[in-house]
């Protein structure tokens, strides 16, 4: 049974026992735009709760990717290199990491569905 | 024109046996054999083969395509677009300093560096600064020698742990960056409404681990920094010195200087404000100045003056933040800006700034009733929209830049400063005259009816240019940026 | 009339301060606090007439001594066909600033896009940005990118046969942006391959750093260098100049990651310095780790071919303090000097201009060592078109004594040794002033 958390930066993970599926949220894919280019770890990187792990880039903007969770990367998501648009197409179904999480308690950090609509709401409010 | 037949790229115009160029021989002996066959090239460069006319030709069309200065209006905000005086182009170009070789001995280009150290000296009279290298080849990297200035200074009496510098929203996206890649950590500070630094929120950031706040004043806004010395005195206080960032001194000219207004380290754009050409993105020119006391942590070459009135280059001075070029700069462009200085002397330059402020201050008022105006005040050189004030219509800051260009006009900058949505940012500057701005004004009005009336014809804009609008997703999603890559894609 | 690059009378002030509701300009500053205001004028001479400036540069000229020039160290003068400074002068390139608004700046595009479609045939390299300001900067950027590229190392290593003058920039980058900048050693004016593994077996390495030729003019075998580079993971990164290429191995048939450098020799003039440009060109896959800007091909809103702006992303005005660079500019005018300079030359020319220079250069070598008083400071080793010689005399006596003659014999490097370089400018006349001018000292 999958469960989907999201971050202040707007990172998801969706959690599989111990992995996490990471990626950004259907929210900041919009704020985007036409995604052309996603900078990601490889294979048997580690990455850090809090700390960047990359970048998505527009046309016209980047914004870093912020790790939801810490742990190694088990899998980047090779599909994005030659078609970085799937991100705008559906940002929950294409993940950007595969993470093997170190420390499950990171995600009480995290919000779940309900909470960061809510959040996501307020961002948008001004 | 014909823009199949014209249109052309140098390479596409490439017939295997022609030349554009003839050589002298010098007749000496055929020395290849010398060199073994391992470091030799196995392919040629495959560069085009042209002929003479072809290529006049060729770059004559291109130029056809290009908007300058000396074309029409360029109203772009932050780049001082300014009229390029042509005596100055005459006298970077004289073979008396363009044939010097940069580590010819001194005692042979006196006449160069006294060049050199007369303009450093009306760089720091007009600065209020002691001194200036003229090292730095831009703004930007003038924004990063003077970084380095401060933390030599900083290191140099052992305060190791200040590492921050405190840049304001509305900033230059290259104070940030310069920050970074001289290794110090940025932290923004807010502004207020009136888009001047909020110094309540200043506060709190300054402790013993800051190295410096950079500072354009007047800001991007164009709004003049009023508490810019209460400012300095607090950074002063905690141990922090003040970067005086230059992109925006045009309006200051004759009015008011940074030294006077206790910024320590400066940079002067000299292709902005002492009207060298822009080059279509350089070559530029970022003197950096700082005042007493912190001489001696300016970059390596100097030129200084010795007791008997000769000129000489000095490249190891100990406390020196290190080298940041390996000549004294951008040369050409220094003799541009010195002719300029002349041209103008202590008269005319006192006349640019107050005349960019009011050929600013005139647009703004000739507009307001349809252009939003966040920031209700007087300007400096510059001052920015935030978009039609009839947001209704569907009509962006993007919509109205393009269709600018259909009256013969340049965009101003667009989407910056950050701190408006549909940011439109004016800078006139002082050498255009009240019927050109007049000119713009009518267009811009006349605009602003279209997208009440018609807006479809704004947002397709531009309808008269060499081409319409870009698709620039496609060229960022797979990069072609060779030719060999256009054949690649073609095939 | 303030001054004639003033539009505004008397009455247009008076008009336009009218319609901001004010009588005189200085209301205009009425927000800038009185003690911070400049009291009376600046401490500068009354403007000039345009005469009386041209007459202050003929002055200052006059000062300056323009010589026959076997100097080199990196700048090197070539002859400049009268094609270039014609279109440069073109003010719809000269006074356009960078090409915001791809509409109307498909002139400026176009040509930085022929540029960096030359310079990476050049240096055989695939990709290269628009340029950089100058040779020594093009190189702390390379070994910045490399530090990016690698995202966790901080260490690279540069040959010391790299020109100083670009080390010393290299090295003042590498002190602020807190890169552990080592040396590979050099042996009889080569870098040392053992050292390059020793230090590399030390780990942490982003990027190693070499010159083609090298300062001494040495043409260097780096067979191997990249291949040792990249099972250390290190990126290999080759400062060449352009006008060699002709000839030489490039970086590209080296292996290289990044070619950068000076493009001054592709018929720049000397300018005491600047305005020069520096190249920065890579291999495909790092073309998001590089600096500056760079022009990329689409369409436009009718299909038609466009060139515009690209990869923005990486760049200050968006990414700020995470920018790949602080770079802004580049050196626009100087990316069309080298187009221009290439399309007139072509292959053929450019390889021609390199070949003056080397058979001049031996020519020069071998009449300078048969006076007897001057030796290659590096028997044997290949160059194309500069060396280094060691003297029986002070290098500061022939300098004094050539100038007398007109000529500037080379760059004194110690002060028994110099650098002497020859291009296609020196007839085989102007060397053989040179050598009988060596030979003066004997007396």
């Amino acid at each position: 049974m999958s469960k989907t958390y999201y971050s202040r930066t707007h990172e998801y993970v969706t959690v599989d026992g111990n992995i996490g599926y990471v990626g950004i949220s259907d929210y900041a894919q919009k704020a985007l735009g036409n995604v052309v280019y996603v900078d990601m770890p490889e294979q048997g990187d580690d990455v850090t709760a809090g700390e960047e792990f990359g970048a998505v880039e527009s046309v016209k903007a980047a914004s870093d990717l912020i790790a939801p969770v810490s742990g190694a990367v088990v899998e980047s998501n090779e599909l994005l290199i030659d078609n970085p648009r799937l991100i705008n197409q559906d940002a929950m179904a294409n993940w950007i990491i595969k993470v093997e999480l170190s420390d499950p308690a990171e995600l009480d950090e995290l919000m779940d569905e309900e909470a960061y609509n809510a959040f996501c709401a307020t961002e948008g409010a001004h | 024109m014909n823009k199949e037949y014209y249109g052309k790229l140098i390479y596409e115009l490439s017939r295997a046996g022609r030349r554009g160029a003839s050589l002298p021989d010098n007749g000496t002996p055929d020395a290849t054999a010398s060199i073994p066959a391992g470091l030799l090239r196995t392919e040629a460069p495959r560069l085009p083969e042209v002929d003479e006319p072809t290529v006049v030709r060729h770059y004559t069309n291109m130029s056809a395509n290009n908007f300058g200065v000396d074309t029409g209006f360029y109203p772009l905000g932050s780049c001082t677009m300014k009229y390029n005086p042509k005596i100055n182009e005459e006298i970077a170009a004289h073979h008396a300093f363009a044939d010097l070789h940069p580590m010819q001995p001194a005692s042979t280009v006196q006449g160069a560096l006294e060049a050199y150290w007369t303009l450093q000296n009306a760089l720091a009279e007009i600065g209020g600064m002691s001194e200036f290298t003229l090292n730095p080849f831009a703004g930007a990297h003038g924004e990063l020698t003077g970084l380095m200035v401060i933390r030599a200074y900083h290191q140099a009496r052992g305060d190791h742990r200040r590492t921050k510098v405190i840049v304001p929203d509305s900033a230059h996206g290259t104070n940030p960056a310069s920050a970074a890649v001289a290794g110090l950590k940025v932290v923004e500070v807010k502004s207020l409404p009136d888009g001047t630094v909020d110094i309540e929120a200043l506060r709190p950031l300054l402790d013993d681990t800051v190295a410096a706040m950079m500072m354009t004043n007047p800001n991007t806004a164009g709004i003049f920094e009023h508490g810019v010395k209460e400012i300095c005195d607090m950074v002063h206080a905690a141990g922090g010195l003040m970067y005086y960032d230059g992109a925006n001194l045009n309006p200051m000219l004759g009015m008011a200087r940074p030294g006077d207004m206790g910024f320590d380290v400066m940079h002067i754009n000299l292709h902005k404000t002492f009207s060298t050409p822009h080059g279509g993105g350089g070559p530029g020119s970022g003197p950096v100045g700082v005042r007493k006391g912190l001489e001696q942590f300016l970059p390596d070459p100097r030129v200084r003056r010795e007791a008997d009135g000769s000129f000489t280059v000095t490249r190891d001075n100990g406390d020196a933040l290190g080298s940041i070029s390996a000549t004294l700069g951008n040369y050409g462009v220094q003799l541009r800006a010195l002719a300029y200085i002349m041209s103008l002397g202590r008269d005319g330059l006192k006349m640019a700034g107050p005349l960019a402020t009011l050929n600013a201050n005139y647009i703004k008022e000739s507009l307001r009733d349809l252009y939003l105006l966040p920031l209700d005040r007087v300007c400096k050189h510059e001052f920015v929209f935030d978009g039609l004030r009839d947001k209704s219509t569907g009509v962006t800051t993007l919509d109205v830049a393009k269709r600018l260009l259909d009256f013969g006009f340049h965009a101003p900058t667009i989407y910056f400063p950050l701190l408006f949505h549909e940011s439109l940012m004016i800078e006139p500057t002082e050498t255009e005259s009240p019927e050109t701005l007049d000119a713009f004004i009518d267009t811009m009005r006349a605009i602003a009816r279209e997208a009440a009336e018609n807006p479809e014809v704004v947002k397709s804009a531009p309808h008269t240019t060499p081409i319409s609008r870009p698709d620039d997703t496609a060229a960022a999603l797979n990069p072609v940026v060779t030719y060999d890559d256009l054949i690649a894609a073609q095939a | 009339m303030i001054h004639h690059y003033f539009p505004h009378t008397a009455d247009d002030i008076q008009r336009m301060l009218g319609r901001c509701g004010m009588k005189e300009l200085d209301e205009l500053y009425a927000d800038v606090p009185a003690d911070l205001r400049l009291k009376g004028d600046y401490d500068l001479p009354a403007g000039r007439s345009e005469k009386e400036i041209r007459d202050f540069f003929n002055d200052l000229g006059s000062r300056n001594r323009q010589l026959t020039c076997f100097a080199g160290a990196g700048f090197y003068h070539h002859y400049t066909p009268s094609v270039i400074p014609y279109i440069l002068s073109r003010s719809e390139f000269l006074t356009a600033y960078t090409p915001y608004q791809p509409e109307i700046s498909q002139g400026t595009l176009q040509y930085i896009f022929e540029y960096q479609s030359m310079m990476s045939r050049l240096t055989g390299m695939e990709v290269s940005n628009a340029s950089m300001y100058d040779g020594a900067t093009a190189t702390a950027e390379a070994m910045m990118m490399a530090v990016s590229a690698s995202r966790k190392r901080d260490r690279v290593l540069i040959a010391s046969t790299v020109n100083p003058s670009v080390r010393r920039v290299v090295a003042t980058y590498a002190r602020y942006h807190g890169v552990r900048l080592d040396e590979i050693a050099e042996a009889d004016g080569v870098s040392q391959r053992d050292d390059l593994e020793a230090k590399l077996a030390e780990g942490d390495v982003a990027g190693v750093i070499v010159a083609a030729p090298n300062y001494y003019g040495i043409l260097e075998d780096y067979a191997g260098w990249a291949d040792a580079c990249h099972r250390a993971k290190a990126l290999f990164i080759v400062n060449c100049i352009p006008a060699d290429l002709a000839l030489m191995k490039t970086p590209g048939e080296w292996g290289a990651d990044i070619a950068c450098g000076d493009a001054q020799s592709l018929g720049m003039p000397l300018h005491y310095g600047g305005p020069y440009l520096g190249f920065l060109c890579a291999s495909k896959s790092l073309i998001r780790k590089m600096p500056g800007r760079m022009v990329g091909a689409t369409t436009d809103a009718d299909g038609h071919r466009t060139f515009v702006l690209t990869l923005q992303a990486r760049e200050q005005h968006i990414r700020r303090d995470k920018a790949t660079s602080n770079i802004c500019s580049n050196q626009g005018l100087m990316a069309l000097h080298t187009v221009v300079y290439l399309s007139l030359l072509g292959s053929d020319g450019l390889r021609e201009a390199a070949m003056q220079g080397l058979n001049g250069a031996h020519y020069l070598a071998s009449r300078l060592e048969a006076t007897g008083m001057m030796r290659m400071s590096f028997p044997g080793k290949p160059f194309i078109n500069e060396f280094a010689m060691d003297t029986d005399f002070e290098v500061d006596d022939l300098e004094r004594l050539c100038i007398e003659n007109e000529i500037l014999c080379g760059v004194k490097i110690a002060p028994k040794r110099i650098l002497i370089a020859v291009t296609e400018m020196q007839t085989r006349e102007d060397m053989d002033r040179l050598v009988e001018t060596v030979k003066k000292l004997k007396s």
